[in-house]
């Protein structure tokens, strides 16, 4: 049995959300970079151009790349042989979070549902514990903000819509969307388990790095066929039209109900700040 | 082909006449911010027949909850929000005088009507370019409601601040396409 001090998830967390907001990762410049050559037209290059600017800036100034922090949401994959000491681990995980949000200087936009009241510390974190084998901790932390949340989009779909069912609710929930979720987004998709189930899996599917295909070939297969459709939209870098819609389509699936096929599409910005770190 | 077009605050019916969608603009001057809850707040003052906080006439409302400022700073991380949230309170805001509004996205049909009746326009700045957006921000102060936080109204002074016209006073719309 491996002993993890409390003291360490605090600092960890603190610092992914920190990292998250001020360094873009490496995959998404490189995505943007390769989209001008896809553009032609000057609004869309326009636009990805200030997009490679505003990380160089971020990063060198120690400023969030964009106002909205977002909510900090955590997959926490916890190995069963790690014994963690000193504490309430949850309570930890917020207090990362409260530490996080203070000590950047990042926007707090956790607030009541009803009164909109701001509890003025981005707590509480979105957490998801996962039990694996091995005596380590991953934490993936994604600052998720909530223009591309807002269009995001569930459907238990009937079983016989099939692939062809699925590919039209997710090119569909990404043309509605249009300009709103800050294209070029990068699309979660979930088919299968439960209703919150396949919502968790578009979430999880959101921290993949560009490029990165789905193992099962047939599924590889269908990720870059909706990309193309979706690139075909012409909605473009920020909806001024183009053809970068999307940077990348990820799909996550695990089996369902005879009955049912549900699917959840989660858009991220362009941006799609997540980190990770493993202890 | 659009053009850049510098344009100082506030707006006049004069300087705004002849912008068209797509074209690129530099404000400067004053812009006042402005989101979903400090919307709310000045829509039921107009309900109830109250001033608002601010004189809009003539006046840019920017959409932005900006992230705190380090020290030494005027603002933080500063790009715009999705403004269809605040749709439901834009057209009374125009008919009051306001002539400009900030955001990201498309806006609905009686926001597009208002613009046109009240001859407003409505730009977009880049989504997620808040860190770019805060260098054009020299000066923020809160003028309204400061319990709001990130949500106050701040009174920004801009300096070549870019935007690009998504509704021009003849309602016309950069978004409006068939996709």
């Amino acid at each position: 049995m491996r002993e993890i001090l409390i003291d360490i998830i605090i600092s960890s967390v603190r610092n992914l959300c920190i990292d998250a907001n001020y360094n873009l990762n490496a995959d998404l410049l490189n995505a943007y970079k390769r989209s001008i050559d896809q553009e032609g037209s000057e609004g869309a290059k326009g636009v990805l151009n200030e997009l490679i600017e505003n990380a160089l800036i971020a990063k060198e100034d120690q400023i969030p790349l964009c106002q909205d922090c977002g909510l900090a949401v955590i997959f926490m994959d916890i190995g069963q042989d790690v014994h963690i000491t000193g504490g309430d681990l949850r309570e930890a995980v917020n207090e990362g979070v409260r530490q996080g949000y203070k000590d950047g200087y990042l926007r707090k936009s956790s607030c009541h549902p009803f009164t909109r009241e701001n509890t003025n510390d981005n707590t509480p974190a979105i957490i998801h514990f996962n039990i694996v084998p091995g005596d380590k901790i991953s934490i993936k932390l994604a600052a998720k903000g909530g223009g591309s949340e807002n269009m995001s989009r569930i459907a238990m779909l009937v079983p016989a819509e099939g692939i062809k069912g699925v590919k039209k609710f997710v090119v569909n929930t990404v043309r509605d969307a249009g300009a709103n979720p800050c294209p070029p987004t990068i699309i979660g998709v979930g088919i299968g388990g439960t209703f919150e189930h396949s919502a968790i899996l578009s979430k999880k599917a959101l921290m993949r790095e560009i490029g990165v295909r789905n193992p099962d070939q047939a599924l590889a297969e269908i990720e870059v066929e909706i990309l193309k459709e979706i690139n075909h939209l012409g909605i473009g870098p920020m909806g001024y039209g183009g053809a970068v819609t999307s940077l990348d389509v990820f799909i996550e699936t695990v089996p369902c109900h005879i009955a049912s096929l549900p699917v959840a599409v989660n858009i991220n910005c362009h941006s799609a700040r997540h980190k990770e770190i493993i202890i | 082909m659009s053009k850049i077009i510098r344009l100082e605050t506030p707006l006049t019916l004069k300087n705004i006449k002849l912008l068209q969608i797509g074209d690129k603009i530099l404000l400067n001057g004053i812009l006042y911010t402005g989101r979903d809850a400090a919307h709310k707040r000045m829509y039921e003052l107009i309900l109830q027949g109250n001033d608002l906080p601010i004189d809009i006439k003539g006046q840019v409302i920017y959409y932005v909850g900006p992230t705190p400022p380090r020290p030494g700073k005027a603002i933080g991380s500063a790009g715009p929000t999705t403004s269809y949230r605040m749709d439901y309170f834009a057209p009374e805001l125009i008919e009051l005088g306001l002539k400009g509004m900030i955001g990201k996205g498309p806006r609905s049909q009686q926001v597009i009507n208002a613009i046109k009746k009240y001859k407003a326009v409505y730009f977009a700045a880049t989504g997620g370019a808040g860190a770019l957006i805060s260098k054009k921000i020299k000066k923020a102060e809160i003028v309204a409601y400061p319990d709001l936080g990130a949500e106050a109204i701040y009174k920004l002074e801009v300096e070549n601040f870019p935007v690009i016209v998504i509704n021009d006073i003849h309602g016309n719309d950069l978004y409006y396409r068939k996709y």
